[in-house]
């Protein structure tokens, strides 16, 4: 008998219908296709015809379909009942847990806003947020920027009006030689991971800095496994070879930047370091054409790099000279770096050598002809293959502002920012400092905040303090702590609140974020403020409320919880006035819409949100006769208008929906959002796609869409200004000056030209005692603690061993199976680790946010996660260890507060296995039980 | 009989890029969500929430570290799945003919109807490239999307495996290797694909390609280390005159 | 590989029954009526006991019946039909020598031919399959058939084939565990082989696929000791072979004679027990481990 092939069939109807929304398995936001079966969601992949992702999608997103059925979903609101952390909650009705809100919210409104607190997490509808916390009256408002990359994002804005995070990307088709510096997954994964396929097939080269070689480094072509901490070091090293062999793009430098601009040498002047600026405030050149000073920008001036101009017995120097004098001395000099950075000095030579060979002899031209700013027209597009990308690698240390910074100055130095085969920014950016808005913190009881919370100083007199000097926001956000803290501070709130400091809060209200574990340092500490009591036995933080999704180790320490929905069930709105989804190449944005109905007594957040704004009677939320504005946050979305004819949404604006950018209030506008695929793209001009900060095409078109009001070309920062008047204060000058226990500080790291110092925990622990640095890193296929309640992605990543380098290994002679004690300044912890050859010597690392509390995320008290995963948070400090004069520096970058998780340092001792990693805490009470045993099941049987 | 066909008109299989993958797992949960919903049982996983998760997964991604004999070690993320061997040997070894070579294009499948769940197919692969279902108690194998390559209900483009469409790193491709101008046979010649486990004899149809040369930038010299044009700023700022001249 | 009970269970037991089986067909021991009747259910409760053990591992046992359907290629398809054979010609040549005292040797050759062949089918179920090294030698089946032929006859009675057939056996199984330590090394599977990357340098295994288990580390990555192997070995050898061996020289009673089979048993066991959980299956390679 012969073998019969079964007859198969390989054409089955794959679903019954697809619905295209917008991926939040993380922050990347791409675009999916969510297969439905019998009206339940079956099969999700991504939407080809999406600029973020097209059609490629992460592990993650594949899995959002075990998020969407995750047993973990809170199911209801719910009132705390047993002792805050113990998880013990009474379920209660939407009406109830209103009113309890509104109970809590209205007479604070009234007497005292500030005594709300309400930081969200990650979430991206920050602009929407904020008008909600700015129209409650509240001055204490921000997100997670705090403890995530504000670094990055500030250094980025200052210098060149736009920064890497998912603001900018490589000019992929064109880039030959790309270099990664300290970055993992990063926000924009998808597209870097296509990028650097991009990159690959055209031959390119991957230079990967990273102390350690996974994911995105493991598949560079060249590994620089650089000691944490050193990168800025490094990086003005290869400044220091780059200006030593003159490879450097003097044109761009005098066409773009403020590298001609003139400076005030004079030491004793108040206005000693400030540029020369003419009577309406413009920067001053030498223009070469006349040899005369001229306003930067005026029509035809060719500003001079070299040429100095003394007035009044003052030499004002360009900036060029000042950078020379500065990078081309010694101590940068590859041979002097060497030893600390973990790299040789040949390497570092050889590298420099091989971005000016990339950049200048491989240099191309596109054929788009463009015309600057200042009036002239250039023929030609010049491309330097050269492009660079970071992300927290530098950004998440203390001395990450200025790393950022002297990175964003050697693409500068190079002219490869804006140009073809360089780092490109996608729209709203770029724009410059002046075009965003500055912070506002004042406050009147039952009013609107005097404007947006956050935003970009310029000096000390932008700082947030109240009349009687003392801050004026919670998280101290603007202070001489850290002043350009353009992200406020989320890190430091429960701290600050818990301390009454700088003054008492009654209730915090947070979002999406699990602050009492994953996202905060000194795990333990944050755990004991919450449940904290005082003398009466009140609650030391009186009232708490979260909404989260999940139920997550947060969840526990509320008083009422507002459960939201899951992506697939509720309106978004991933907005230009936000963190928008563009490209280099296009401005677009985004929704989600309910793909799905909730089943269970769940609303989405900024619904609620909505809904308490007109119950509290909230400008912005009710009509004249004090009615409710907006239904819900969908009809927020379409008709809401920040400016007339700018709202939440650029797509299909306008009666006929043809409009982008600026148009009417368009009802369909949502319709129409999901009839195309759940975006709308607008393409930039060809010709008007690059040198966007000077670019007429550009500035027209970005006026068009709404992005600017009015064209708003601008010069690069080498030199940052703003810097130097907070440096000036502290120099004794002005009327707002820092405390003195800050002084040294400000003057030393506010500096207007990058420096590098070394991180600050170097200085208040002894390297000796603890020589070695500890790092987490995100794995691709987890979004920090969310990852866990998923049934496929738990799959991947149940626990996480401390990974050890081949010399600590065998120094301690571990072995397989064994576990250790790391030890901080701050504490220990007890975990299994695992050797790890592809890493730096004095490096070990885990992976970011596996370990989980018991009880929380559905999962049995004995899963993996809780019993052999681990927090690096639990040993990282908030504050730094006392120094001699008693005084404890918070554990952040002293100019943007950026949280500085990775400058860590840590002591290893091997120990016996123990049969849970340490430290353990008490299991919380599920307060929706745990997920079922096995799971098989086809949605379309 | 499972005995495997002499030849099959088509070759199809996959081409894995070492090179490009970054081992971010999308292929594989990709895999799962696709094939869990469509052909034969669902993949299921048991103690899901529990302490011991195990599910059936038709695709996982290894990882490896190399240590040259100088340079730093390198890692290598190194998914794998069947690879459609020409000369499988997870085929005749199964005693119920559930296991089976598709003569058209040589995609390896197991008919689950008829499949006693005996493993032994599972044992005779030299790839770990077929699990046990846990709760459906049949075999389970990459089916190279055989559902969806040929699937008239979906668009033109989309007629390839699920892993292949997910990929955010273009590291896996898909195509017939019996044709030698298709997209996988010039990527082999290309880049000298490699088969796994050579020695097995399987001739496995999918194709590995291996990770390009690494770490050559490292001394000075390979690319020329920058001139000088002046060790300080004083004379920086005269090149600069000078440089500017030429402007 | 994963030394799973029921296999253990039903390669030793069958492998005894279709020993006896064995020497059954061929008359040995020449018996009639009852006591061939005990003999024969003996026999039978080994085989088919071990042949049901099988079963237990079966994800469908329901669907047995396909597994006769591709002998052409596949042994353990062909150890089906051997054993249904074995089992239908020992039937009838026993349900003769049962009930009608008839002694119909024919029936019985074939019978023991084919007890034979499905020891020798069993064998090649995992002597084929070139993924388990220690497996993949030529050792595999007389290694199994010395073993099953020197049980039967201990059961069967036949003292001096016994005495014999243990030595060989033992001896067998010795030249088995010594070539089956070099397998693995001489396979030329190593991870440079399976991993494609032997020639940028020395590969090792970083991070598994998924942090937690899956069928195949279950199945195929068992991971024995080197001391612990050896114990056991003495330990299997002395049950099965010495032991027996020593209290047939010593004594032939009865009781003597069934604490030899049952150390013998016991020492088949556990040199099964070894035969599963010391070979390594290649795969363990890909997650660094055998
Ligand atoms: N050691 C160490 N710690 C770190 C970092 C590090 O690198 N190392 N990184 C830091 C950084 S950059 C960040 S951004 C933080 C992130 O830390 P978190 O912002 O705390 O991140 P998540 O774990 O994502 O927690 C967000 C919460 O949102 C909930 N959630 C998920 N989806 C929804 C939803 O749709 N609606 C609502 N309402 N809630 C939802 C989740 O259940 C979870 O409780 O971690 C920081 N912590
Ligand atoms: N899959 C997934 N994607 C995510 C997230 C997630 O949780 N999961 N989180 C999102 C969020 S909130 C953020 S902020 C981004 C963060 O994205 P990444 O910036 O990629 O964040 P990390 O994973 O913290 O990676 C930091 C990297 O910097 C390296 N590093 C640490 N110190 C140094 C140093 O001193 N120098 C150099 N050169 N490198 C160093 C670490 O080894 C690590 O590779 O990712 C976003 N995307
Ligand atoms: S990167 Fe992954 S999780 Fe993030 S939005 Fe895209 S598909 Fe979703
Ligand atoms: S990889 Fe394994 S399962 Fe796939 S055809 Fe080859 S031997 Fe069979
Ligand atoms: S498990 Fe199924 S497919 Fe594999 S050999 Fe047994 S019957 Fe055949
Ligand atoms: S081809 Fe299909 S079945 Fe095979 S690994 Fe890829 S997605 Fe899975
Ligand atoms: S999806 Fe692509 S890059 Fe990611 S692990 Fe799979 S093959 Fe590698
Ligand atoms: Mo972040």
């Amino acid at each position: 008998m012969a073998f019969k092939q079964p007859v198969i069939d390989t054409s089955p109807k794959v679903s019954d219908e697809i619905r295209q929304t917008t991926c939040y398995m993380c922050a990347c936001r791409c675009g999916i296709n969510v297969h439905m079966k019998d009206g339940k969601v079956a099969y999700i992949e991504g939407n080809r015809d999406h600029p973020v992702n097209k059609g490629v999608l992460c592990a993650k997103g594949s899995a959002g379909i075990m998020q969407v059925n995750a047993p973990s979903r809170l199911q209801a609101p719910m009132k705390r009942v047993g002792p805050r952390g113990s998880g013990e909650f009474e379920t209660i009705s939407w009406d109830e847990a209103m009113d309890i809100a509104v109970g809590w919210l209205k007479p604070i409104r009234e007497n005292d806003p500030e005594k709300l607190a309400f930081f969200t997490g990650r979430d991206q509808s920050q602009s929407f947020t904020g008008f909600w916390a700015q129209n409650y009256g509240t001055p204490n408002f921000a997100a997670h920027g705090g403890f995530c990359s504000v670094n990055m994002a500030a250094a980025g804005i200052y210098t060149m009006g736009g920064a890497f995070w998912e603001f900018g990307q490589p000019d992929w088709d064109h880039t030959k030689l790309f270099l990664l510096f300290g970055v993992a997954e990063d926000h924009d994964s998808n597209p870097i991971k296509m990028g650097i396929s991009k990159v690959k097939a055209n031959g390119g080269r991957i230079v990967g800095v990273n102390p350690i070689r996974s994911g995105y480094n493991a598949v560079a072509d060249d590994w620089v496994g650089i000691t944490p901490g050193t990168d800025g070091l490094f990086i003005l090293s290869l400044v220091h070879e780059l200006m030593r062999a003159g490879k450097i793009d003097l044109d761009y430098l005098a066409r773009y930047t403020n590298a001609p601009v003139l400076v005030n040498g004079d030491e004793k002047s108040p206005e000693f370091g400030l540029f020369l600026r003419d009577k309406d405030g413009k920067e001053l050149v030498i223009d070469k054409n006349t040899g005369k000073l001229a306003p930067f920008d005026q029509k035809g001036v060719r500003p001079d790099l070299s040429a100095t101009h003394r007035a009044k017995g003052i030499t004002h120097r360009p900036v060029m000279h000042m950078m020379a004098e500065r990078y081309l001395d010694k101590e940068y000099a590859p041979e002097n770096v060497a030893e600390r950075c973990g790299i040789s000095a040949e390497r570092i030579k050889t590298i420099a050598a091989e971005i000016a060979r990339v950049a200048f002899d491989e240099a191309f031209e596109l054929d788009h002809e463009w015309t600057d700013f200042r009036g002239e027209t250039h023929k030609t597009m010049i491309g330097r293959p050269v492009s660079f990308h970071s992300m927290r690698g530098i950004s998440a240390h203390s001395n990450g502002f200025q790393t950022a910074r002297a990175l964003h100055v050697l693409q500068i130095l190079l002219g490869t920012v804006e140009v073809p085969g360089g780092f490109r920014f996608k729209p709203p950016y770029p724009k410059p400092v002046s075009a965003h808005p500055k912070p506002h913190c004042k406050v009147t009881p039952g009013a609107p905040l005097n404007g947006p919370h956050l935003g970009y100083v310029t000096g000390p007199d932008d700082l947030m303090y109240k009349d009687d000097g003392t801050p004026a926001r919670i998280d101290k956000a603007f202070t001489w702590e850290n002043p350009m803290s353009a992200h406020g501070l989320m890190h430091m709130v429960i701290s600050n609140v818990h301390a009454g400091d700088p003054y008492k809060i009654d209730t915090l209200f947070m979002y999406m974020a699990n602050m009492s574990w994953n996202s905060s340092m000194n795990t333990s500490g944050v755990m004991k403020m919450l449940t904290d009591q005082d003398e009466n036995g009140d609650y030391v933080i009186p009232r708490i409320i979260y909404s989260d999704a999940y139920s997550s180790e947060m969840v526990a320490y509320a008083d009422l919880i507002l459960p939201d929905t899951t992506y697939l069930e509720r309106h978004d709105c991933i907005s230009l006035l936000d963190r928008p989804i563009c490209e280099a190449d296009a401005a677009a944005d985004a929704i989600r819409w309910p793909v799905i109905e909730p089943d269970r007594e769940v609303r989405g957040f900024q619904s609620v949100l909505v809904d308490l704004g007109a119950r509290l009677g909230m400008n912005g939320f009710v009509n004249e006769d004090g009615s409710a504005k907006y239904k819900d946050y969908a009809d927020y979305i379409v008709n809401h208008e920040r400016k007339p004819g700018i709202g939440p949404l650029a797509g299909f604006r306008g009666k006929d929906g043809d409009q982008f950018g600026r148009g009417d209030v368009n009802p369909d506008q949502i319709d129409r959002y999901i009839e195309n695929g759940g975006f709308a793209v607008n393409h930039i001009p060809e010709g008007a796609n690059y040198y966007k900060p000077w670019n007429n095409a550009y500035q027209d078109w970005a006026v068009g869409v709404g992005i600017f009001d009015k064209p708003e070309p601008y010069l690069f920062q080498l030199y940052v200004e703003p810097l130097r008047k907070f440096q000036l204060a502290a120099e004794g000058h002005g009327d707002r000056q820092p405390p003195e226990h800050l002084r040294e500080r400000v003057k030393e790291t506010m500096d207007p030209l990058p420096i590098w110092y070394a991180p600050f925990e170097d200085s208040h622990v002894d390297p000796e005692e603890y020589p070695v640095h500890a790092l987490t890193q995100r794995p691709m296929a987890m979004y920090h603690s969310w990852g866990t309640q998923n049934a496929w992605l738990r799959q991947l990543y149940g626990r996480n061993p401390m990974y050890l380098p081949t010399d600590i290994w065998e120094k301690h002679g571990f072995e397989d199976g064994d576990w250790a004690e790391i030890t901080s300044a701050h504490g220990s912890i007890t975990v299994p680790v695992m050797l790890m050859a592809s890493l730096n010597a004095s490096t070990i690392w885990t992976w970011n946010a596996i370990g989980k509390r018991k009880g929380a995320w559905a999962l049995s008290e004995d899963a993996p996660e809780a019993t052999k995963g681990f927090l690096l948070n639990h040993i990282i400090h908030e504050l730094l260890p006392p120094k001699a004069d008693g005084m404890r520096w918070t554990n952040s970058d002293p100019v943007t507060g950026q949280a500085a998780w990775f400058d860590l340092r840590v002591k290893i001792r091997k120990t016996a296995a123990l049969a849970e990693v340490d430290p353990s805490f008490p299991p919380i009470k599920s307060p929706v039980g745990q997920g079922p045993k096995d799971i098989a099941w086809k949605v379309g049987k | 009989m499972t005995q495997l066909p002499t030849s099959t008109d088509k070759k199809l299989g996959l081409v894995i890029d070492l090179d490009t993958c970054v081992g971010c797992h999308a292929c594989v949960i990709s895999c799962k969500g696709w094939n869990t919903e469509n052909y034969g049982a669902p993949l299921a996983d048991v103690d899901a929430y529990g302490a011991n998760p195990v599910g059936s997964f038709l695709n996982r991604v290894h990882s490896y570290e190399v240590q040259p004999e100088s340079g730093p070690s390198q890692l290598v993320h190194f998914p794998k799945s069947c690879l459609h061997c020409e000369d499988a040997p997870c085929v005749p070894v199964c005693p119920t003919g559930a296991s089976y070579k598709r003569s058209e294009d040589g995609i390896v499948l197991v008919n689950e109807d008829a499949c006693i769940g005996c493993g032994l197919c599972a044992w005779a692969c030299p790839y770990g490239a077929r699990e046990m279902d846990p709760t459906a108690g049949v075999m389970k194998k990459c089916t190279l999307c055989v559902d969806r390559i040929y699937n008239e209900n979906l668009p033109e483009e989309d007629r390839i495996p699920s892993c292949v469409r997910t990929c955010p790193s273009g590291a896996r491709h898909f195509g017939d290797f019996a044709d030698p101008n298709s997209n996988v046979s010039k990527l082999v010649a290309e880049r000298g694909g490699m088969d796994l486990m050579p020695e097995m004899g399987t001739k496995p149809v999918n194709k590995y390609l291996p990770p390009r040369i690494k770490d050559t930038l490292n001394t000075a010299g390979t690319c020329g280390e920058l001139e000088t044009v002046s060790e300080d700023a004083t004379g920086f700022l005269g090149w600069l005159d000078k440089a500017l001249e030429k402007l | 590989m994963h030394p799973a009970p029921s296999v253990i269970l039903f390669s030793s037991l069958s492998g005894l029954g279709f020993g006896l089986l064995f020497w059954l067909g061929l008359g040995f021991p020449n018996v009639e009526g009852l006591v061939a009747f005990v003999f024969f259910a003996i026999a039978y409760a080994l085989a088919v006991g071990g042949l049901i053990a099988s079963t237990f591992h079966l994800g469908h046992p329901e669907r047995a019946l396909g597994a006769f359907t591709q002998w052409k290629t596949s042994w353990l398809s062909r150890e089906a039909w051997m054993s249904v054979g074995a089992l239908v010609f020992m039937g009838l040549y026993a349900a003769a020598l049962v009930f009608l005292n008839n002694h119909i040797p024919v029936l019985g050759f074939i019978g023991a031919a084919f007890s034979l062949a499905t020891v020798y089918t069993t064998s090649m179920i995992y002597g084929q399959l070139k993924t388990v090294p220690r497996w993949n030698m030529s050792l595999t089946s007389p290694m199994f058939l010395t073993i099953s032929v020197a049980g039967g006859a201990l059961i069967a009675g036949q003292i001096t084939a016994a005495l014999i057939l243990l030595v060989i056996a033992g001896l067998v199984q010795v030249a088995y565990w010594v070539s089956g330590d070099k397998a693995f090394a001489n396979s030329g599977t190593d991870m440079a082989s399976a991993t494609g990357l032997g020639n940028i340098g020395s590969v090792t295994a970083f991070e598994p696929p998924h942090t937690g288990t899956n069928y195949l580390l279950k199945e195929m990555v068992h991971v024995i000791g080197r001391k612990h192997a050896l114990k056991l070995r003495v330990i299997a050898l002395i049950l099965m072979v010495v032991l027996p061996v020593v209290l047939l020289l010593l004594s032939q009673n009865h009781f003597v004679a069934l604490v030899a089979a049952v150390s013998h048993l016991i020492g088949v066991m556990a040199s099964r027990w070894l035969f599963f959980a010391e070979a390594e299956h290649v795969v363990g390679l890909y997650y660094g481990k055998r």
